[in-house]
């Protein structure tokens, strides 16, 4: 019977962060991966706080009060910016997965092609919505910003 | 092989719901300044204003794709935690109790969260 030995992962955390000279997509994934990962620590945390509405105004109020103040503001902010880059980006690996933006597949003729040379345009235009996300947040977050009603 | 690739299949698709609900809940919460829905946010101010979560609270949209939302993204967001925990070269031992605990975090944190996602309509619509 065969058994998969698997690939073990030598590099253990440093071989995620270090991309060397993949490109810029190998960036993204780093990326991708951090900020997953504080979203999803986030979103769990998220889950209890808010669901103090279901136990009446007080309760909210209460809960509210325990997350706000400009420490909360700063860090809600970059929860958005991570939520802007992992969406945008995410939607990019969406395509990718079903075979949009990656080009044909060709025979492999000298000089080779990689199929990176055709998903960077993808790349770049999901890094521009991501920004373009980014910046509405920003002007929400600072400059638009309305204050809690007490 | 052919169940992870079903539960890849699962985490790919729950990545696009999350991109929809997600999205929507990002335009009421932290873009309501910039595109202003203010049938959303019907007592003007902070969309967590009470009366604004009171307002919404009412309307049956909320609950159900909250709870939509709720399921794709634990989902995902763990899903993808676990494969990320097990590129750490983890022993088999560690491996199924990781999947239990994340699957039982997963499965409490829904069930709670639903609970607390039709209470609030209960709670808004006695008001």
């Amino acid at each position: 019977m065969l058994t998969a030995k698997g690939y073990p992962n030598r590099l253990g955390v440093g071989g995620w962060l270090g991309g060397g000279r993949w490109g810029m997509e190998r960036y993204l994934y780093t990326l991708h991966r951090l900020t997953g990962l504080g979203l999803i620590f986030y979103f769990l945390l998220h889950i209890l706080v808010t669901s103090a509405r279901a136990f009446g105004e007080a309760a909210w109020v209460a809960s509210m009060g325990r997350v706000t103040g400009p420490l909360f503001t700063v860090g809600e902010y970059l929860v958005f910016l991570a939520f802007a880059f992992h969406a945008a980006n995410g939607l990019r690996l969406a395509f990718i997965e079903l075979g949009w933006g990656v080009g044909k597949p060709f025979e492999p003729v000298y000089p080779y092609k990689t199929s990176v040379d055709f998903q960077r345009p993808l790349a770049i235009v999901a890094l521009l919505l991501a920004a373009l996300l980014a910046a509405a947040g920003t002007l929400d977050f600072f400059v638009l910003h309305k204050g809690v009603t007490p | 092989m052919i169940r992870d690739a079903k539960l890849w299949t699962w985490h790919v698709l729950a990545g696009l719901v999350i991109f929809v609900f997600l999205g929507l809940h990002m335009l009421i919460m932290h873009l309501d300044d910039v595109v202003n829905i203010a049938s959303l946010n019907p007592a003007g101010g902070h969309p967590i204003d009470w009366a604004n979560v009171v307002a919404r609270g009412k309307m049956i949209f909320f609950p159900v794709t909250y709870t939509v939302l709720l399921g794709a993204a634990l989902f995902h967001g763990l899903y993808g935690l676990k494969n990320i925990l097990f590129e750490l070269n983890l022993g088999d031992g560690v491996k199924r109790a990781t999947t239990v605990v994340l699957a039982l975090l997963g499965l409490g944190l829904f069930v709670y969260g639903t609970w607390a996602a039709f209470a609030s309509l209960a709670l808004a619509r006695s008001l």
